[in-house]
């Protein structure tokens, strides 16, 4: 069984909505659309207060070459454009739409559940399109896929990897979507591979999901050159650079993007909304949600129309638990906690997770007992224990030579540790601080030269 | 006899290495001027930084080198240290305003409730770049101490029922350290007097008034009363957010008793006589 | 009110007490063992250590720290106190356990700081500490015949062999416990250490339980083997064969127990078997030229001291430049 070589742990995996039908979720009454819901620049609005939308009419334009275009979940009018607190609490751009309650979808998009497969199109006119329906990444990072697809001028691609592997606990998204729209995903699948005109595509799929496995070898078995390779459960399997180690044997060098070495890697929802926005037209205005929590009586997958807030999304499974006491936008191991109801749904949200008030604390830390689990759990081959301790005394310059940069805080480290030491916080920080030695010294660099 | 030898053989070693080491000290000496020394000795030895050069020592030879005493102060020893050395060297020393550190907050829990509660490690910068605060304020004091540990003299102290820092101002040598280590940049080093008599507006929330209000029941809502009362032009409002010009400030107290919200800080001023204009300086 | 915290938000349910609470377990087989073969004295010397080394911990920790977060909820002085108790011959007097309790926790362990930040194996220190001062107590054993103790005093089978070669006799003159005797506990010996067989019970469970891994007993127990077999093959007649070597004189104890332990072991798995190997041969080199007869703990210390060297090495970096 293939998997990737170095580190990883086993968390726990909890799927409790396993198993479950994608539900459709009540339709929100008002939403509050995010002009940054990716990785790069936010989006520009493109329509103002009192104005009309229908669903999927587009209300922020892409501002730049790594952005992506926002469009209405919601049929109704724009309310406010104004800065409300993202899930982290920072103020963000906005924009606020009281949904009419008809639903009034776009014209041009195809509503219809029949399975189109036309491949009649470009190579260019599929990326248009999926440049146009801004599509991002949506296994949480949210890196828009119009970029993967335009590798830089003399990078060759040569693999497409679909990330199926849904890695992290609690979540079930992918999941059911691979079961139910596994003809779908495979046609987005194809799509993707015109564009960088590859041969052949893996789907990576861990063996806790078997009837996803069969489900979809069957379906891509009518596919040419789609693969679906079972992958070990290790935790963080689906790690873009521990994927494409696992299904090519090929390392992402240190600093570098899975490009550098002709990888693109997809994630099967993202290939789900690749099908939507070509063959229906259908920009990415909603997803499928895990909405999960051990307290929950009705762990659920749901399609969720972005924008949707928190509580509403929870509403729709029966309400929040009472003794809920943290909710992760995401899964447990990289999600991130919300600091109220009102953070919506976007793009990357793959999951809300309810933790109990027993489950929401950290465990007290105690003495580092130099067991070395956590260099045996991180998957980049660091050294967790040390970068705890130099970035915790502050040594910059040091924690850049153990390389704290390949660090993308999966928290196996945090997770293994029996101390329970807050060993990522620090790393974090250090990471910060490093970022900012190393923005000094350029600027120093560049001034030393201006005065030659 | 064995006694013997070891002792024979034990000093003749001895004699040999004290040779060896005096010739070498006398092929090695380095001549370097005598003054570094007892000028850094006068020094407090802090290494603050707050001189501006990297460490006592080279602040010692710039002090040495220098041929006058212009634009040399060391924060950290204030005035009385400067004045020494000026007189060891025979070189002029100009008086350098005194200035403190203050913070820009006086958003204490009682002010300002929380709205979440946050578990992570002790750090403001770590705290600064994960939340926008445990508060519904963004811009305030977040309270972890940060400035604390970036303190080498040990003047800051995090009251524990406020969750603020408190600066001692005998101590506060405004080096600058707490300053720097504030990921919110809400320190200030502050033009003070003899008696440390200073206004200043205690709030950095930049936010719409309505929405800092509702954050914190002591944050400067921008509504400008301060400014208007000001006779000598010292207060300007930008970003709904008032700041007092030390350099203009003349003390009146006027704009402290004016400020709806209380978000504007007096220290060390004698109590006030009511209803009363009370000049002061 | 949401409570908020950076990712991530699962801990795994291992603990320190955990872990520490696996090892006395694992414990368990040669302690039961122990006593049946010496009987109440066994029970009495562990107790002892056990109890010193507990209150140690807690009496610095009270009265010199001032710490009010006491350290032995972790479990980790039991540990010292039983492995401590394991390196003792049964007949030594009580005061000397406890001194040697003493310098285990006070010199070894919380002089460094305590939990995890000890250099050296506090339970060998303690034992080293006690040979160097008191040898001729330290090397008194019982003589075991069928699983009990008779009363008279004899030698371990690695005591035997030291002797034989100063005398200048041959291997094959000397009358030396079998295997057999050996892996079923019929010898003379410490407490802990006369039974490989409860010995690598205990070692299955921690391996079984992830407390430990295999790294560091197979690369001691290894190259022992292997040094030893080549030293036996070239001369049979005063080098002792291979196996006896892995099954007498505290090997097992050290390899599976004391070697392992976390604080002075190194962190990652390559450094492990370095550090491993590094054992198993400086054993050999002291059981065959050294003046004791038994070299495991002097080869731990030894190694102990260069874990901070051994860290330096770094595991294989995902995407490292090569």
């Amino acid at each position: 069984m293939k998997t990737f070589h170095i580190g990883g742990v086993h968390p726990k995996e909890n799927k409790l909505s396993k198993g479950k039908k994608i539900e459709l979720a009540p339709l929100p009454e008002v939403v509050t659309i995010p002009m940054a819901q990716h990785i790069g620049k936010p989006a520009n609005p493109v329509v103002a207060v009192g104005d009309t939308v229908k669903v999927g009419t587009k209300i922020g334009e892409s501002s730049g070459f790594v952005s992506a275009n926002i469009f209405s979940s919601v049929s109704g009018t724009v309310e406010k454009i104004d800065n409300f607190p993202n899930v982290a609490g920072f103020k963000q751009q906005m924009i606020v739409i009281k949904s009419d309650g008809t639903d009034t979808w776009e014209d041009t998009i195809d509503r219809t559940d029949t399975v189109v497969n036309n491949m009649d199109f470009t190579a260019d006119e599929i990326k248009a399109k999926i440049i146009e329906a801004g599509i991002v990444g949506m296994g949480g990072a949210t890196f828009p896929l119009g970029v993967k697809l335009s590798p830089p001028p003399g990078v060759v691609i040569d693999s497409l990897l679909i990330n199926g592997a849904e890695c992290e606990p609690y979540l079930t998204a992918d999941h059911a979507l691979m079961l139910e729209k596994s003809e779908e995903i495979c046609i987005g699948v194809e799509l993707l591979k015109k564009v960088l005109n590859v041969p052949t595509a893996k789907i990576g799929i861990e063996v806790n999901k078997p009837d996803a496995i069969q489900k979809m070898t069957e379906v891509a078995a009518k596919f040419n050159g789609i693969k679906v390779v079972p992958l070990k459960v290790k935790y963080p399997q689906g790690s873009e650079k521990h994927l494409i180690q696992a299904l090519t044997g090929r390392e992402v060098p240190s600093g570098q993007l899975p490009g550098s070495i002709g990888c693109v890697v997809s994630n099967v929802a993202t290939t789900f909304a690749v099908y939507e926005a070509v063959e229906k037209n259908k920009p990415l205005f909603e997803r499928v949600v895990t909405v999960t929590g051990t307290a929950l009586p009705n762990p659920s997958n749901l399609l969720v129309r972005m924008g949707t807030s928190t509580a509403n999304v929870l509403a729709a499974v029966g309400g929040m638990p009472e003794n809920t006491a943290k909710i992760i936008s995401g899964g447990p191991m990289m999600g991130k906690a919300i600091q109220n109801l009102e953070v919506p749904i976007m793009k990357g949200s793959s999951g809300v997770l309810c933790m109990t008030e027993a489950e929401a604390h950290r465990k007290k830390e105690s003495n580092c007992i130099r067991c070395g689990r956590c260099v045996d759990g991180c998957p980049m081959g660091l050294e967790p224990y040390l970068l705890y301790a130099l970035s915790k005394k502050n040594m910059i310059a040091e924690l850049n030579e153990h390389n704290i940069r390949d660090c993308f805080e999966c928290g196996s480290c945090s997770f293994s540790c029996p101390a329970h030491k807050p060993l990522l916080d620090y790393i974090r920080l250090g990471k910060a601080n490093v970022m900012q030695m190393i923005k000094k010294e350029e600027a120093a660099k560049a001034q030393q030269q201006e005065k030659k | 006899m064995t006694i013997v030898h070891s002792i024979l053989l034990l000093c003749i070693i001895g004699i040999i290495a004290g040779l060896a080491l005096y010739f070498v000290a006398k092929k090695f000496k380095t001549d370097e001027n005598p003054l570094y020394g007892e000028v850094e000795s006068m020094l407090p030895g802090a290494n603050c930084g707050g001189c501006g050069f990297p460490g006592c020592k080279k602040f010692a030879q710039q002090l040495v080198d220098s041929p006058s005493l212009e634009g040399l102060n060391c924060t950290a020893g204030g005035a009385d240290t400067m004045n020494k050395i000026g007189v060891f060297l025979g070189k002029s020393v100009e008086s350098a305003e005194i200035r403190v550190a203050v913070i820009k907050c006086k958003g204490s829990c009682d002010k300002r409730p929380k709205t979440i509660n946050f578990e992570g490690i002790s750090s403001c910068a770590f705290a600064a770049s994960q939340i926008s605060g445990d508060t519904a304020c963004s811009f305030g004091c977040i309270g972890l101490g940060d400035c604390e540990r970036a303190c080498q003299f040990g003047g800051i102290k995090i009251n524990p029922e406020t969750k603020l820092p408190e600066f001692d101002t005998k101590i506060c040598t405004a080096c600058g350290q707490c300053a720097t280590a504030c990921p919110r940049h809400i320190i200030e080093l502050r033009k003070t007097n003899k008696k440390d008599m200073k206004i200043y507006v205690g709030c950095s929330n930049k936010d719409k008034g309505a929405v800092a209000r509702k954050a914190c029941t002591a944050a400067c809502i921008g509504c400008g009363k301060c400014a208007k009362v000001c006779a000598n032009e010292a207060i300007t409002v930008t970003d709904f957010l008032a700041y007092i010009d030390p350099e203009k400030c003349k003390l009146c107290r006027k704009c402290v008793e004016e400020c709806p919200t209380g978000a504007i800080i007096e220290t060390n001023f004698p109590p006030r006589k009511k209803k009363e204009e009370e000049p002061t300086n | 009110m949401l409570t908020v915290s950076p990712s991530p938000h699962y801990q795994s349910d291992t603990n320190t007490r955990k872990l520490m609470c696996n090892v006395l377990i694992a414990l368990l087989p040669a302690c039961i063992f122990s006593i049946v073969v010496f009987g109440i004295s066994a029970l009495i010397s562990m107790l002892t250590a056990v109890i010193s080394c507990v209150f140690f911990e807690f009496a610095i920790n009270k009265w010199l720290f001032k710490n009010e977060d006491y350290s032995i909820k972790d479990c980790s002085a039991i540990i010292t106190g039983v492995l401590l108790s394991f390196n003792l011959p049964n007949t030594l007097p009580i005061w000397m356990v406890i001194i040697g309790s003493l310098v285990a926790i006070g010199i070894a362990k919380m002089s460094f700081g305590g939990l995890g930040c000890n250099i050296f194996n506090p339970a060998l220190v303690g034992r080293v500490f006690l040979l160097v001062s008191f040898p001729a107590d330290m090397t008194t054993w019982t003589k075991v015949q069928d699983y009990s103790v008779d009363g008279t005093t004899g030698a371990t089978p690695l005591g035997l062999i030291k002797e034989s070669i100063k005398s200048g006799k041959m291997l094959t003159d000397i009358d030396l416990p079998t295997v057999q005797d050996m892996v079923f506990g019929n010898i003379g010996g410490s407490l802990g250490e006369i039974s490989v067989m409860a010995l690598v019970i205990g070692g299955i469970y921690l391996l079984c339980t992830r407390t430990i891994t295999w790294h560091i007993p197979v690369s001691v127990l290894g190259s022992m083997f292997i040094l030893a077999g080549i030293m036996h093959a070239v001369h049979p007649e005063i080098n002792a064969s291979p196996l006896l070597h892995i099954c007498s004189g505290g090997a097992m104890l050290g390899a599976i127990f004391m070697a392992t332990d976390y604080s002075t072991s190194p962190m990652t798995s390559l450094g492990k078997i370095i550090f491993g190997i590094g054992i198993g041969v400086l054993t050999i080199i002291i059981r065959r030229f050294g003046a004791y007869p038994e070299g495991m703990s002097f080869a731990i210390l030894i190694m102990n001291a260069i874990v901070p060297l051994i860290n330096k090495i770094k595991p294989h970096r995902y995407g490292a430049k090569k």
